[in-house]
């Protein structure tokens, strides 16, 4: 039998999932008992002790100097400025990737524009941002809008062109006007693919979220991790990273399951 | 019989391995480490490392007593104390506050070689459209949080009969804060030289409140692991030594002075003029009796009493302190203050007064 044929049972595809999983934990409790023998206090690499301690701080306990359970108003903060910049920049990508995508006098004058802000480096621009910008919430929002609304529109375009002009066509036969065509025939179409985009976003719109929010904020969960990066604890990284991957996979999931439910149609041509 | 025999042979084995082991052990501890790696980052108190390496006196008195010295600059503070504590570097430049936070609250246990100065007007509370510090009510005042910087503001605070509940701290990075400054919504500011000099420069910006104010808490310091200094005590002999020359030579107002200030105002990114304004603002120990004087003076003690209190407060001696004692400071003459069984950061004048008395 061929390697290629041989495929895992049930069990033993579960079981071959968690196994790097299980080797990640191995690794870090072996190295962790290691330096921790080497040094009780050592930081870099907590006890599972000092990280349900820490946890428990975070997340169930309420902080004495603010007054609020950190975990909680760190993901609210986050979540909040993640939240508009994913809104505004889908609304972006409908407005001008749509508009580009239909009207070639639009297309004309926007695509060279978005394909040229779309190379430009978020990160460089920090800097710039925040004086022009202020440093307040504005500012974070902009550096996600700027990092990712140009890669949906030219992405939603992309899609929208790729449609079959005799579509277009025969809705134009059966007198359909370019409102109509628009949001009739393109707009169902390119929707689960802007969702799907929007899903591969995800990522690149922490990456930014979290850059912006190290220069300078009062809460959230990029605050957190480059606040206590300076005292090296790891026990309070480690959760926070694990809770901002965990994060952007329901997030992900949750798109998915709207795509699903919203364009069932759509996946047959997957 | 048999089986006593078996046993005593065994037992005999067993000593003799462990007598072997017993005299391997020291044996090993013996075998002295003999390369020292140092990080130092930039700040005016800290340029004479850099400059004491480019001009060849590390590596003389590395060859005094029979060592190598790699000096390292890093371009991030944080990320130098963050490399000592995790073991790649045997020594540092960092403040007495993130001494006491950072390496040993992190268990490493930390020895002050050098108090190298301390910082008279470095750090400052700057406010817009602001004539005194209370003025400062309800403002959001940025700064780098849990820095000297979030200290000083504390003390600042406390001069005037405030806490912090009176203002709101939002954290900046400290690269960004000249830029910040000239943003509408950012009215007041903390923060250190040379970005203190260049905001208060700035229309409309009165500094308030400085480091002079509070003369001797905020000290730059050489520090080292103590383990590696007791097993090789020649590494802060040396460190002492390229220090006192080289400070010297910083405050010395000669050519060859001139010239170290430019070459240390270059590579901190002014130049001499700018550079000699920051060390107006800093209050050097370039005598080795001074710095005993003042390492071995009462206030020591005081000072890092407040500056563990303050560390306390913001949970920044680690999850487990219970209190502000939880981690043990010597002070010279052995005082210890906090827990005495879990002693992490020690300030001796042993290797400065070395070179007070020229035995070096």
């Amino acid at each position: 039998m061929r390697a290629i044929n041989i495929r895992p049972s049930r069990g033993a595809a579960l079981m071959l999932g968690c196994l790097p999983f299980a080797l990640l934990i191995l690794a870090y409790l072996v190295g962790s008992a290691l330096r921790l023998a080497d040094n009780p206090a050592d930081k870099l690499l907590p006890s599972l002790t000092t990280l349900a301690t820490s946890i428990d701080m975070l997340a169930f306990s309420v902080d004495r100097r603010t007054g609020d359970v950190l975990l909680w108003a760190d993901t609210l903060a986050s979540l909040s400025r993640l939240g508009l910049a994913l809104a505004i920049s889908t609304a972006l990508a409908l407005v001008i990737g749509m508009a580009a995508a239909l009207l070639p006098i639009m297309r004309a004058l926007l695509s060279p524009f978005v394909d040229f802000v779309s190379m430009v480096p978020p990160l460089a621009l920090l800097p710039v941002l925040f004086i022009v910008m202020g440093l307040g919430e504005v500012s974070k929002v902009a550096l996600i809008v700027i990092g990712i609304a140009p890669i949906l529109i030219r992405d939603l375009t992309l899609t929208a062109t790729a449609l079959p002009r005799e579509i277009i066509v025969k809705a134009e036969t059966l007198s359909a006007s370019t409102w109509l065509i628009g949001l009739r025939v393109v707009l169902p179409q390119v929707l689960p693919r802007l969702i799907d985009s929007l899903r591969l976003q995800l990522g690149p719109a922490f990456l930014f979220l979290i850059a912006a929010e190290a220069i300078s904020a009062d809460a959230g969960l990029g605050y957190r991790i480059f606040l206590v990066r300076r005292y090296l604890s790891m026990d309070v990284i480690f959760p926070y990273v694990a809770w901002i991957t965990l994060l952007a996979v329901l997030m992900d999931i949750g798109l998915s399951l709207i795509r699903r439910r919203l364009f069932p149609w759509a996946e047959g041509a997957r | 019989m048999l089986r006593l025999l078996a046993d005593r042979l065994s037992r005999r084995a067993f000593l003799t391995a462990a007598t072997a082991l017993a005299l391997l052990a020291p044996a090993a501890q013996a075998q002295e480490k003999t390369d020292f790696k140092v990080a130092w980052s930039i700040y005016v108190g800290w340029m004479p490392w850099g400059y004491a390496n480019d001009a060849g006196i590390v590596q003389k008195w590395a060859d005094k007593y029979g060592i190598t010295i790699e000096v390292t600059q890093f371009n991030d503070y944080v990320e130098s104390m963050n490399q000592y504590t995790a073991g790649a570097y045997d020594a540092v430049t960092l403040t007495n506050m993130d001494g006491l936070s950072i390496p040993a609250a992190g268990g490493v246990d930390t020895t002050a070689v050098i108090v190298g100065d301390f910082s008279a007007g470095n750090d400052a509370v700057i406010l817009k459209d602001g004539a005194t510090l209370a003025d400062i009510k309800g403002r959001v005042v940025n700064l780098v949080e849990f820095s000297v910087s979030h200290y000083l503001l504390a003390r600042a605070l406390e001069s005037v009969g405030m806490t912090e509940q009176d203002v709101s701290v939002l954290n900046t990075a400290d690269p960004d804060m000249v830029g910040a400054f000239q943003t509408p919504d950012v009215t007041a500011m903390v923060t250190w030289n040379p970005m203190v000099a260049e905001i208060a420069a700035l229309p409309g910006a009165t500094k308030v409140f400085d480091s002079s104010q509070i003369p001797g808490e905020i000290i730059d310091l050489m520090v080292a692991n103590t383990d590696v200094l007791a097993a090789n005590p020649d590494f802060g002999k040396a460190l002492a030594g390229i220090w006192y020359e080289t400070a010297a030579l910083m405050v010395s107002d000669t050519p060859e002075g001139a010239a170290a200030r430019a070459a240390m105002g270059a590579a901190s990114g002014t130049d001499q003029a700018g550079f000699e304004a920051q060390m107006a603002a800093t209050k050097l120990f370039p005598v080795p009796a001074d710095a005993v004087a003042f390492v071995t003076s009462p206030d020591l003690g005081a000072t890092m009493d407040k500056v563990r209190g303050f560390l306390f407060d913001k949970g920044l001696l680690g999850p487990t302190a219970a209190s502000a004692d939880a981690v043990g400071i010597e002070l010279p003459g052995g005082t210890v203050l906090g827990d005495p069984a879990n002693v992490k950061l020690r300030f001796t004048d042993t290797y400065m007064k070395l070179a007070a008395d020229g035995a070096l």
